[in-house]
C-alpha cells in the first residue's frame, strides 16, 4: 500500500469512496498467525458469554455479591484502562501544547491506542450496567445527578472520546483522501487537545473519587482522602509506560509501515519517555510515603494486606522508577522496557488493590472473578487491538502522512 | 466601559455562586427543617423477634414471605437481600439474647443519593430514600457508596432491581404508617417526624437510665438518619459499625467536585498561554544563534 493509493482515490468521487472503503474492510496479511489463532476462540467465546449475561442477567456470569457489587469489569477494564489511555493526553500535552516537535511520530499512534480504549473501556461499562437502556439518562433528559462522582466521569468519557476521535480525524481523512475535510479536521486539533487534557486531568482523578466515599470498605492503607490525586499523577506514568511498550510492539510487528528516520528516533523518544515515567513516579512516591507517615500507618504494615502493600510501593513503585532513573545515563532500550512492564504491573495492582482486593478486604466472603469475567475481558481487549491493526495496516497513522497534507 | 466592565464580571460572579449554591441546596433537605422529616424510632428492649414487620414488610412489597425455618438465632447472621429489605437478628449481649431490626437507616444526607448519576436514588422531602426504576441504569455505585450495605442488587435478572427498605413511601402518600410500624405488635417500632424521634428517645433514657445505654444510634452517625436506634447495651454488641463517621459522606467528594469548575476555567487557560508561549520556539532559537 503505497502513497500511489490516495491520489488515485483524490481525482474519482463518491461512489468510488465507498468501494475504497469496501475494498478496504477485506483483512491484509496472514491470517493464521498466531495471535489470530488465540483470539479468535476466545472473542467467540466472549460473545456467547455476553448474549448469556444479558440473557439471565450479571449474575450468571460473574462472581459478584452484594457486599462486593463492582468486580474485574470496572476494576480492571474501566478503571485500569483508563488509566493505561492516559498517554493520548500527556503525549498531545507535549507535542501540541509545549510544541516538543520529537515525539510527533508517536503522536497519532498514542491518541489512536487513547481513543479504541476508551471505546472499549467504556463499551466493556454497558455489560457491567444492570439496566444500559437507561444509560442515555444521565446525558439527556432531566435526571442529572450532578452531585454524582459518576456523572461527572461518565459526562468526561463521552466528551473526551469526541475529543480525541477530532484529534484522530485527519488520519481518517487522509485515508479517504479527502482534502478538505483533511484540512478543517486538523484546524480542530488544537481546541480538541485543550479541551481533552482539561476532561482527562478531571476524570482521571475522577476515577479515583468515586472511591472517596467508601471510606470505610477500602483498607485503610490504599484510602486516604488524596486517591484522586495519586490517580491523576500515576495515569501519567502508566500512560506512557503503555506507549513504550505499545511502541516496542508495533515498530516490531509494523515496521514495514515506519519511515527509517522515525526508526531512528524511536529510541530516543523511548530514552526520553522514559525520564519523565522517573519524575512522575518520584512525585507518586513521595505522595505516598508522605501519607502514609502523615496518617502514622505502621502498624498497619505487620499484616498480609500490609505486606501486600509493601509488594507494590517497594517492588512495582521504588523498583521500576530506580530502572527508569539507572536509564538516564545507561540509555539501555531492554532495561527501560523492563522497567515500563513492572510499572504496568504496578499500575494493575494499584487500581485492583483499591477497587477489588483491598475492597472489603475483611468480608466473610471474597470475591475471585470467574473464569468467565476473565474471558470476556479478554475478548474485549482482543477485539480492540484487532481494531487497532485493522486501522494501523490502512490509515497513516505510523506510517508517513501523504505528500499533498499540508501540515508537513 | 470600565464600570461595564466591573458591573458584567459581577454579573458573572453572582451567576456562578447561583449555580453553586443552587446544586448543592438541591442535594439534601435544607438545614432549616433538617429534622422536620419522617423517620423511625427503633427500641430494642421492647422487641420480641417475632418477624412481624418481615412478613409485613413483605406482603406490602410483593416480596417472598420469609421461610418460617429461618428465625433469628444468636451467633448467625441474617442479611437483608434482594428478596426480603428487613431482617431480624439475635445477639447474646451482657445483657442476654437481644434483637435488631436491620433495614435501611434513612440517611439526612445519604451517600447512595449522592453517588447516583441519575437520581434514580433519590431523598424525599418527606424522608424516605428510594428508589425509582425508570431513572436507574444499574451501575451500582450506590452499592459501593453506601456505608450501611443497604441497596441489594437482582444479579440474576436481565431486568434487575434495587432493592431497599423505602420506608413504605407508597403507604406514607396514602396517610399510612410504614408497614412493619404498624404490624408491631410491641411497639418497638415508632414512625414519626426525626424530631418527634429524638425527643421521645432522649424521654426514655431519661426515664429509664438503668434500662438503656445512653446513646441514640443514627443521631449523629453519617451526618444523622432517619432510622434511630435504643439499646440496653453499648451498640457494638448489637454488631452496628461504631466507628462511622459522625459527618455525612456526600461531604467526602465535595472537595473533589468543587474543584472541577477551577480546573475548567484554569486550565484551558494555562495550556492556550504555554501553547502560545512555546509556539515558536524554533524561530527563537534561530535567532539566538
Amino acid at each position: 500500500m503505497s502513497n500511489g493509493n490516495y491520489t488515485a482515490q483524490q481525482a474519482t468521487g463518491t461512489k468510488s469512496t465507498w468501494k475504497f472503503i469496501l475494498s478496504e474492510l477485506k483483512p491484509k496479511g496472514k491470517l493464521l498467525t498466531p495471535f489470530n489463532i488465540i483470539s479468535v476462540p476466545i472473542i467467540l467465546t466472549g460473545i456467547v458469554l455476553i448474549v448469556i449475561r444479558f440473557w439471565k442477567g450479571i449474575g450468571s456470569i460473574t462472581n459478584l455479591t452484594q457486599e462486593v457489587p463492582w468486580g474485574l469489569w470496572i476494576g480492571f477494564d474501566v478503571v485500569t484502562g483508563v488509566a493505561f489511555a492516559g498517554g493520548a493526553y500527556v503525549i498531545t500535552f507535549m507535542v501540541y501544547i509545549l510544541n516538543m516537535k520529537k515525539y510527533h511520530s508517536i503522536v497519532r499512534v498514542t491518541v489512536l491506542n487513547g481513543f479504541l480504549a476508551y471505546l472499549f473501556y467504556a463499551g466493556a461499562l454497558l455489560l457491567d450496567l444492570g439496566r444500559p437502556w437507561n444509560v442515555i439518562n444521565p446525558i439527556i433528559g432531566n435526571s442529572f445527578g450532578t452531585s454524582s462522582v459518576l456523572f461527572l466521569v461518565a459526562w468526561h468519557f463521552l466528551l473526551y472520546m469526541i475529543a480525541e476521535l477530532i484529534e484522530f480525524s485527519p488520519a481518517v481523512a487522509e485515508w479517504l483522501g479527502a482534502r478538505k475535510a483533511q484540512k478543517i479536521l486538523s484546524g480542530m486539533t488544537l481546541g480538541a487537545v485543550i479541551f481533552g487534557i482539561t476532561l482527562s486531568t478531571l476524570h482521571q482523578s475522577g476515577l479515583g473519587a468515586l472511591f472517596l466515599m467508601a471510606k470505610d470498605k477500602i483498607h485503610p492503607l490504599w484510602y486516604s482522602e488524596f486517591i484522586p490525586i495519586m490517580f491523576f499523577v500515576s495515569s501519567i506514568f502508566a500512560g506512557l509506560s503503555m506507549v513504550i511498550f505499545e511502541g516496542s510492539i508495533s515498530h516490531r510487528v509494523f515496521s514495514d509501515q515506519i519511515s527509517e528516520s522515525n526508526q531512528k528516533g524511536h529510541h530516543n523518544i523511548i530514552h526520553s519517555l522514559s525520564k519523565i515515567c522517573a519524575v512522575a513516579m518520584f512525585a507518586y512516591f513521595t505522595l505516598n510515603v508522605l501519607v502514609f507517615v502523615h496518617e502514622k500507618r505502621w502498624s498497619l504494615l505487620n499484616s498480609p494486606m500490609g505486606y501486600w502493600y509493601l509488594t507494590e510501593m517497594l517492588g512495582f513503585v521504588l523498583l521500576p522508577m530506580i530502572l527508569f532513573f539507572m536509564s538516564y545515563r545507561k540509555r539501555n532500550i531492554t532495561l527501560i522496557k523492563v522497567a515500563s512492564l513492572m510499572t504496568m504491573a504496578g499500575i494493575i495492582l494499584n487500581r485492583l488493590n483499591i477497587s477489588v482486593i483491598g475492597f472489603k478486604w475483611d468480608a466473610v466472603n471474597h470475591y475471585y472473578p470467574s473464569w468467565m469475567e476473565i474471558t470476556v475481558t479478554l475478548a474485549v481487549i482482543f477485539t480492540e487491538i484487532w481494531i487497532f491493526r485493522w486501522v494501523i495496516r490502512r490509515m497513516p497513522v505510523l506510517r508517513e502522512t501523504p505528500g499533498w497534507n499540508s501540515d508537513k | 466601559m470600565s464600570i461595564d466592565r466591573r458591573s458584567f464580571f459581577k454579573a458573572l460572579g453572582v451567576t456562578g455562586v447561583t449555580l453553586a449554591a443552587g446544586s448543592r441546596l438541591n442535594a439534601s433537605p435544607s438545614a432549616a427543617n433538617k429534622d422536620e422529616f419522617y423517620g423511625m424510632l427503633y427500641d430494642s428492649t421492647r422487641c420480641a423477634g417475632c418477624q412481624g414487620c418481615e412478613f409485613a414488610c413483605a406482603d406490602a412489597h410483593g416480596l417472598p414471605a420469609p421461610n418460617f425455618e429461618d428465625v433469628p438465632v444468636a451467633g448467625t447472621l441474617r442479611k437483608t437481600d434482594e428478596t426480603r429489605r428487613t431482617v431480624i437478628n439475635a445477639y447474646q449481649t451482657s445483657k442476654g439474647d437481644i434483637y435488631v431490626k436491620r433495614q435501611c437507616m434513612h440517611c439526612n444526607d445519604p451517600a447512595c443519593t449522592a453517588a447516583c448519576l441519575t437520581k434514580a436514588m433519590f431523598k424525599n422531602e418527606q424522608g424516605p430514600v428510594s428508589w425509582r426504576g425508570n431513572k436507574c441504569m444499574g451501575c451500582r455505585y450506590c452499592m459501593v457508596s453506601c456505608p450501611f450495605d443497604i441497596p441489594k442488587f437482582e444479579y440474576h435478572s436481565p431486568n434487575p432491581k434495587i432493592e431497599k427498605c423505602d420506608m413504605c413511601f407508597d403507604r406514607l402518600k396514602e396517610g399510612l404508617k410504614p408497614a412493619c410500624a404498624e404490624q408491631c405488635p410491641t411497639e418497638a417500632i415508632v414512625f414519626g417526624t426525626r424530631r418527634e424521634l429524638l425527643t421521645e428517645a432522649k424521654k426514655r433514657i431519661n426515664d429509664n437510665p438503668g434500662q438503656y445505654h445512653d446513646y441514640i444510634y443514627g443521631e449523629h452517625e453519617a451526618g444523622g438518619t432517619g432510622f434511630l436506634y435504643l439499646s440496653p447495651v453499648p451498640f457494638e454488641e448489637l454488631g452496628f459499625n461504631t466507628t462511622l463517621q459522625k459527618s455525612s459522606y456526600p461531604a467526602l467528594t465535595k472537595g473533589f467536585l468543587y474543584a472541577v469548575p477551577s480546573i475548567f476555567v484554569l486550565w484551558p487557560a494555562l495550556l492556550l498561554g504555554l501553547q502560545q508561549a512555546t509556539k515558536n520556539n524554533d524561530k527563537n532559537e534561530e535567532e539566538h544563534e
